[in-house]
């Protein structure tokens, strides 16, 4: 849609918009190697953190357990909705859980909601601000602003949820428990490799299937926009269709924006409380 | 998607947000709304409490009215009696202080009736010594004739 989009073919245009602003810290050994920060990402996922947290620290600065004001009532909402959904589902005596499910919650649902800002308007600004504040071509910079669309930022959330199941169940069991769980669940201890594996599999899989849902959601859904911004360089009748396509797609967005972040969050929640089970 | 160094930098963003709304975030917020559940809690027991009260204290009142209903009721019987008595006994007095000065009149009466009686007695016997002087043309004696004029006088 924009000018630059015109001269691109889509592919080109499609390439670009998913290209991560990155910097490679060992650019000697190869190219976009491990030692690779996605600038864009970290950016993104920070300011929206950092915008979370002073959203909830202007309500908790002031909480009274008197009339609370507007901002604070509506911050005991979202996280009073938030704890109920945790306590639900976890029933050990875990403090933590119920912060790991806001933070969770509310970031994923920030990151996810970035996806509503139409891409081009970004492509546009950071290329503005890429030429004019460090010199770059303007159609070199690149800046995806879904940071839950890199899978980067899902895998990492998903890890921490990992080690954190595994401080849960430490805790709860200590490492014999869980060590016995491991070897002796769910065959009895005569079937320890098939016990072993299964529970190896089981263990891994969860981190893994938590990041790939959420990448695969926002990653598909910016795919779907802009496949339908495609639509919008053909001409006037494409853009009428490009319009009313990223309305109806927006619309639906809004659902999966919110249901990814809450599956996300409860998933988290119930493997966290099926660490603390004993089998 | 490759896989980079971002996904430390993620994790160790995400374990840093975590912990300032485990430390920072949560404990105050959910402080707040317990102690307003608890402040709600009290007031509407309060509110019960109250309401409680309120209808001991109507009970209690329409008690006394109709207390005071009653001993109002026996005021006003026992002053009706006494204000009967007061009268029977002022009817009763006059009554007797009529009787009583009758019969002193009566008295007084029957006794000035005597008297005249016995002035005319004597008045009548002087009238008749008198009368039978002129008659007899002579003086009678009174002494000699005494008994003659008593006679004379208790039969007037």
């Amino acid at each position: 849609m924009s000018d630059h989009a015109e001269k691109l073919t889509p592919t080109e245009y499609i390439q670009h918009h998913l290209g991560h602003l990155a910097h490679d810290l060992t650019p000697n050994i190869s190219k976009d190697g491990f030692m690779t920060v996605h600038f864009d990402t970290m950016v993104m996922s920070f300011a929206l953190g950092l915008m979370m947290c002073l959203g909830f620290w202007l309500a908790t600065r002031k909480a009274t357990s008197g009339v609370p004001g507007k901002w604070q009532a509506f911050v005991e909402i979202v996280l009073e909705f938030i704890d109920g959904q945790a306590k639900d589902a976890y029933h050990g005596t875990s403090k933590l859980v119920t912060p790991i499910a806001i933070t969770l919650f509310c970031w994923i649902l920030l990151m996810n909601a970035m996806d509503f800002i139409p891409v081009d308007f970004v492509a546009k600004i950071s290329g503005i601000v890429g030429s004019a504040v460090f010199g770059l071509d303007p159609h070199a910079v690149h800046w995806r602003p879904v940071p839950t669309a890199d899978v980067n930022a899902t895998l990492a959330m998903s890890i921490t949820v990992f080690f954190l199941m595994i401080f849960f169940a430490l805790r709860a069991k200590g490492l014999g428990g869980f060590l016995h769980e491991m070897f002796t669940a769910p065959f009895g201890k005569w079937m320890f490799p098939a016990n072993i594996l299964l529970n190896i599999v089981e263990l891994l899989s969860k981190p893994v299937s938590l990041a790939m849902r959420l990448f695969g959601n926002m990653y598909g859904g910016e795919i779907v926009f802009l496949l339908i911004w495609v639509l919008g360089s053909i001409g006037f009748g494409g853009a009428i269709a490009a319009s009313v396509l990223g309305l109806g797609w927006g619309l639906f967005h809004i659902l999966i924006v919110i249901l990814q972040a809450f599956i996300f969050m409860m998933l988290s929640v119930v493997y966290l409380s099926l660490m603390e089970e004993h089998h | 998607m490759n896989i980079n160094l971002t996904l430390f930098a993620q994790a160790l963003m995400f374990a840093a947000f975590i912990w300032v709304i485990a430390t920072k975030i949560w404990p105050p917020l959910s402080n707040a709304i317990e102690e307003r559940q608890k402040k709600i809690a009290d007031g509407l027991a309060a509110a019960d409490r109250a309401k409680q009260e309120l209808a001991d204290a109507d009970a209690r009142v329409a008690d006394e009215i109709r207390k005071a209903r009653v001993d109002a009721g026996q005021i006003t019987d026992k002053a009706h009696q006494q204000a009967t008595q007061i009268v029977d006994k002022a009817k009763q007095d006059a009554l007797a202080e009529a009787a009583r000065q009758r019969a002193a009149a009566e008295a007084e009466i029957a006794n000035l009736s005597a008297k005249a009686k016995e002035v005319l007695r004597t008045q009548v016997a002087a009238l008749a010594v008198r009368g039978a002087e002129k008659v007899l043309g002579r003086e009678i004696d009174a002494a000699r004739h005494r008994e003659l004029l008593d006679q004379v006088a208790t039969e007037i």
